[in-house]
């Protein structure tokens, strides 16, 4: 007796040990993935000579602010590289958001013959693709937009995952609300618009964010499409940043002031991840929704 | 009575042909059945058309123009009117040595990408789970999931601080306990590791989540079972745990296996900020057709390793399928 409850409070006490391990492997972990973060911050808040002189540190030799002063000195550039990026991405998830959720609604219903053909349609463009050529020629020299911020926006307005994904929430809404809807006259737009969309903000919302992420962080599209400076959104600014930190210069040439080139460069870095970092701790557990939903499911 | 079976079927095959009033009543109905359907479904139609088009335009249109792997592409001529070359962009692309080495380093570095990302997040899932306490488990998702909102522009920047030689951090830290810095953007040799440990950073979370989604909705009924038969830890993982989320494991690694041609562009290019002396281990096959047609202008080597990339890709994802088929009928793609 005696020694059975010795060995059941051994045991305890080595599983409480265990967790204290799973804890600290976990908060480690947990420091890895932030350690970038606090690295890029701690430069942008360095003085220039003393990261040129002693490198990257986690926290400031000499701490300065100049790198954002000089930023603040000249942000029309920042400013303008946040607005296409702002335009891109509210016009192109609205737009994304409605043309995909109506396409998915149709498809969702079990009376619509074309339902089969499309869902194929949708499907097999994950799965085969013309490559970077044809798409290149087509998307320049037959729909001429070369430096048009409409190449940023159309390639990702109906993205097929996000469709199926919206199908499988469409479908699982109760198919007699629909069909009393059908009874007491109500059209089809009608039903979409005032009894499908309302019921469905949680899909949509999901959706909507994983589209609003795609725009904010795509730079791929710029980089084959937009030479213009004055379109360059925010991700392919500082794409350019990197390789020249001079195109920040446009307007300060001649005034003699010092660049500091380094902490510039982190200065911008973290000024576009702030927003994320912001939107990221509201949203992130509706991301998480959209992920277990799809990676659960299987499609 | 040969004679029998050959012929019976025949008659009603004139028929249709001849236009006899069985057919026409045939057709007529289709055509009326049809418009039956437009006239009930026309809004559903409707609904369905933008979405139809951006994608017919964005992914269809496109498609035939992979014929130009078999063309030499002009300007002037477009891609209808370019002459055939046959083979001849396929014999350069493979003459140079440079598909073999494009083609290595897709696959090698992928299996890299999955291999890690398997092992870490399924790691940090079973970690997870063993958190009574729901929430700080949530917490530690939440930071591990942060990086995948970074965009790979920034990665590049992440990288760059850790790895320059002059004032990174990676070289600082060797340089104080003495040991000489290296100049990582000109070292091929390190990079497959690099990028996998990018990779795994970059993934984790969203793998974490997944895992942990599937091992969470586990019955527990069953840890209860292997923990009256004496299971310890280890055996609940390996015979409880890993079997139960087995079907997820499988779609996942079958989804990666089926875009294992497909190197992350944006992540190769960013992260090894395309330098030169690198590109032995990290000339990818999206880089070198990126880097053919914009940078070289070379359509035709363009066209043909993008014909390879999307056929044998293809290939590659009904292969794919075809095995999650056999093992686990239920999450098969199609």
């Amino acid at each position: 007796m005696n020694g059975r409850t010795f060995g059941l409070d051994s045991q305890k006490r080595k599983t409480r040990l265990g967790h204290t391990a799973i804890h600290v492997i976990a908060i480690f972990v947990c420091l890895l993935a932030l350690l970038p973060l606090l690295l890029i911050l701690s430069a942008s808040f360095t003085d220039e000579k003393t990261l040129a002189q002693y490198g990257y540190q986690l926290i400031p030799i000499k701490f300065s602010t100049y790198a954002y002063q000089f930023l603040m000195n000249d942000p029309e550039q920042l400013i303008r590289a946040y607005g296409v990026s702002l335009t891109v991405t509210l016009v192109g998830t609205a737009l994304s958001l409605l043309i995909m959720s109506m396409l998915a609604y149709a498809m969702s219903r079990r009376d619509f013959a074309l339902r089969h053909v499309l869902a194929f349609f949708v499907f097999f463009t994950l799965l085969f693709n013309g490559g970077l050529v044809p798409y290149y020629i087509l998307m320049t020299q037959t729909l001429h937009l070369k430096n048009n911020l409409l190449a940023l926006i159309l390639p990702y307005l109906v993205m097929p995952f996000f469709v199926l994904l919206l199908r499988t929430y469409f479908a699982s809404l109760p198919r007699e609300l629909i069909d009393a809807a059908k009874m007491d006259g109500a059209s089809e737009w009608r039903i979409f618009f005032q009894i499908v969309v309302p019921l469905s903000t949680p899909a949509l919302a999901t959706v909507g964010l994983f589209s609003m992420l795609l725009y904010w962080n795509d730079f791929y599209q710029a980089l084959l499409f937009i030479d213009n400076q004055k379109l360059y959104p925010l991700q392919y600014f500082l794409y350019n940043l990197a390789q020249n930190v001079e195109i920040l210069m446009e307007n300060q040439t001649g005034q003699g002031v010092p660049i500091p080139y380094q902490s510039v460069r982190m200065a911008m870095a973290v000024l576009a991840i702030g927003p994320i970092a912001f939107a990221f701790l509201f949203v992130q557990r509706y991301f998480v929704r959209g992920i277990t939903l799809g990676g659960l499911k299987g499609e | 009575m040969s004679e029998k079976v050959t012929t019976s079927p025949r008659p009603v095959l004139s028929a249709e042909a001849n236009g006899t009033p069985a057919a026409t009543a045939r057709t007529a109905s289709l055509f009326q059945s049809a418009r039956r359907e437009l006239g009930r479904n026309g809004a559903l139609i409707l609904m369905c058309l933008p979405g139809v088009i951006v994608l017919f335009i964005v992914a269809y249109l496109p498609m035939p123009g992979l014929i130009l792997a078999f063309k030499n592409y002009k300007f002037a001529t477009g891609i209808w009117g370019s002459e055939w070359v046959g083979l001849k962009n396929f014999q350069f692309l493979f003459s140079t040595g440079d598909a073999f080495h494009i083609i290595f380093n897709t696959l090698f570095l992928n299996l890299l990408f999955m291999t890690a990302a398997l092992v870490g997040s399924l790691t940090m899932a079973v970690l997870l789970q063993e958190i009574y306490h729901r929430y700080i488990a949530k917490v530690y998702q939440s930071i591990l999931f942060f990086p995948h909102f970074i965009s790979w522009v920034i990665v590049g920047y992440f990288a760059f601080a850790f790895l320059n030689s002059d004032t990174g951090w990676v070289n600082n830290a060797l340089a104080s306990v003495g040991l000489p810095g290296i100049n990582w953007y000109g070292e091929a040799g390190y990079w497959p590791a690099i990028l996998t440990i990018i990779s795994l950073w970059k993934g984790l979370g969203y793998f974490t989540i997944i895992y942990l989604a599937g091992i969470l909705a586990i019955n527990p009924e069953y840890y209860e079972a292997a923990r009256i038969d004496g299971a310890n830890k280890w055996q609940e993982i390996w015979n409880v745990t890993l079997p139960m989320i087995r079907p997820l494991i499988i779609v996942n690694v079958f989804l990666a296996v089926g875009r294992i041609l497909y190197a992350n562009f944006d992540f190769i290019f960013n992260v090894t900020r395309d330098a030169s002396l690198i590109l032995p281990t990290t000339n990818v096959i999206d880089t070198y057709v990126y880097r053919s047609l914009i940078a070289v202008g070379n359509y035709n080597l363009a066209s043909a390793a993008g014909f390879f990339q999307a056929t044998v890709g293809l290939a590659l994802i009904i292969l794919a399928n075809w095995i999650v088929r056999r093992f686990e009928p239920e999450q098969a793609l199609f």
